[in-house]
């Protein structure tokens, strides 16, 4: 069976420091904080007070006020994103194969304000189970594309892949899959995440994985900075339309970069904590340039899953050592999680996103709010310090690792 | 027009995200309004929540256009 090539032809973001592609972008390069007191409920008693929340979101902007209802805020954003991508693609909706076009996206939790809401109603309630009908179809983790392909008639596969943080570089492999395989020509893929609610916050906090600097939201994501304390929760949504070579060249189709390839694997350790040696994150990146056929010296940039947590971001770092050995120091490495804050299952799709931008653009956006040194990481690595980079970037690889173990990568190529 | 007319019709208006001066007496939720069967059964709820009535399934099957709503509700009222 010949293996078709994959690449990107358009793109859609709505995060907490930009509501499109172009804003996303010009907050990355300047180095903005998307983290700020939380707006959405009251947090007097809760240990972290902030978040990176998406801001000036009115769905109803962008969706008939009835379809937004019926949609929990993961599912909005999602649509958001997948209209500006296919927008942005410049797909002629009347000419393709809808037969032929999927939407593969990731979630890690799904409707989690609507769960929680429904669930307080019925505490509230006398024990009389009265659910709205909406609650069920509104919650489950695969309504985002399903909603996407109600809206434009994409009739190929239609399913989100669900493993914690890596939940849309899971989908974003499964879609390069889809189409190198021969079963799709266009795949709308991505993923969203709308967790900064009572239940998520709450959640988080209890397994003491957010960080607590509620004096200083904006300088809080620390990637890599000796005083990191944790991660600081976010939300929003990135899409990104995968298309067969050909097919995009017969349309003359602007192409971002080609998805050069991507990468699985399973700490097999443990819940919640990363393996101390990053076995299992070793792996993955291994398998990624294997599977694009390329050398370590090939990679110009990792957009790095570094979350700001004390273990976590070591261990990358380390895995990215033993994989790249010296070449590690010629690697622009950044954690623009530093910025957006950690998007869970919609994390690696608007790093996959930064990481095609940087292509595009040929600007590494920085890791922020470095002030301290941690001696347990090699001083020889570049992180891409508090200041964007100039690099002309013809390989980019992007991280992610979820709660349980799970670890993806995807591998894009300038084109 | 009564106050419960004007309830009912504000719930319509609100949960099917129609045109006030579509929600006539006549006017059937799924055929002329645009509902499917989650906005009915969700409309039923509102009712039941707004009016503090129950209305069992069994009558909420007889209940498709404004009109029924609103007299149903007069006479449990």
């Amino acid at each position: 069976m010949e293996i078709k090539r994959v690449v990107v032809t358009g793109l859609g973001a709505l995060t907490p420091i930009g509501n499109t592609k172009d804003e996303y972008w010009d907050g990355l390069v300047s180095g903005k904080s998307g983290a700020a007191p939380i707006t959405y409920f009251d947090t007097e008693k809760f240990k972290t007070t902030f978040a990176c929340e998406v801001k000036n979101f009115d769905a109803t902007q962008y969706i008939d006020r009835r379809e937004a209802r019926r949609m929990d805020k993961f599912a909005q954003y999602a649509m958001v994103a997948a209209d500006e991508a296919i927008a942005d693609a410049k797909l002629n909706l009347d000419q393709v194969d809808k037969l032929r076009v999927g939407v593969i996206w990731g979630a890690g939790i799904g409707g989690l304000e609507t769960f929680q809401q429904e669930v307080l109603n019925f505490a509230g309630g006398d024990g009389t189970p009265r659910f709205n009908p909406f609650f069920i179809p509104k919650m489950i983790a695969d309504i985002a594309p399903a909603n996407i392909s109600i809206k434009h008639g994409f009739m190929g596969p239609n399913y989100t892949t669900v493993s914690a943080c890596a939940s849309s570089a899971n989908a974003i492999f499964d879609a390069l899959n889809s189409i190198r395989l021969g079963y799709t020509d266009v795949v709308v893929t991505g993923g969203s995440e709308a967790a900064v609610t009572i239940a998520g916050m709450g959640g988080f906090n209890a397994m003491h994985a957010l960080s607590t600097r509620n004096e200083s939201p904006e300088s809080a994501s620390r990637p890599f900075d000796g005083a990191r304390d944790g991660f600081v929760l976010g939300e929003g949504a990135g899409a990104l339309i995968l298309e067969e070579y050909e097919h995009a060249k017969a349309r003359g189709a602007k192409i971002y970069a080609e998805v050069a390839g991507g990468g699985l694997s399973s700490d097999a350790y443990h819940m919640t904590a990363p393996h101390p040696e990053g076995l299992g994150v070793v792996e993955v990146m291994k398998n990624c340039l294997e599977n694009a056929g390329l050398n370590p010296e090939d990679v110009d940039h990792i957009n790095t899953h570094g979350t700001s947590t004390p273990l976590g971001d070591v261990a990358e770092l380390k895995a990215i050592s033993k994989v790249f050995g010296s070449h590690a120091k010629n690697i622009n490495i950044n954690s623009t999680k530093s910025m957006t804050g950690h998007l869970l299952g919609a994390a690696g799709a608007i790093e996959a996103i930064a990481s095609i931008l940087s292509i595009e653009h040929g600007i590494v956006p920085p890791t922020i709010n470095h002030t301290t040194v941690d001696e347990n990481i090699d001083p020889e690595l570049n992180l891409t310090l508090n200041k964007a980079q100039k690099r002309d970037v013809k390989v980019a690889m992007s991280n992610t690792f979820g709660f349980g173990g799970h670890n993806a990568c995807v591998l894009f190529k300038k084109i | 027009m009564s106050d419960i007319a004007s309830r009912v019709k504000a719930i319509i208006v609100d949960k099917l995200g129609v045109d006030e001066n579509e929600v006539v007496a006549e006017a059937s939720f799924t055929n002329d309004l645009g509902a499917d069967s989650l906005d009915t059964v969700e409309l039923i709820m509102e009712f039941e929540k707004e009016f503090d009535i129950q209305i069992p399934d069994d009558q909420a099957e007889n209940i498709a256009t404004v009109g029924q709503a609103i007299s149903y509700i007069e006479a449990a009222k």
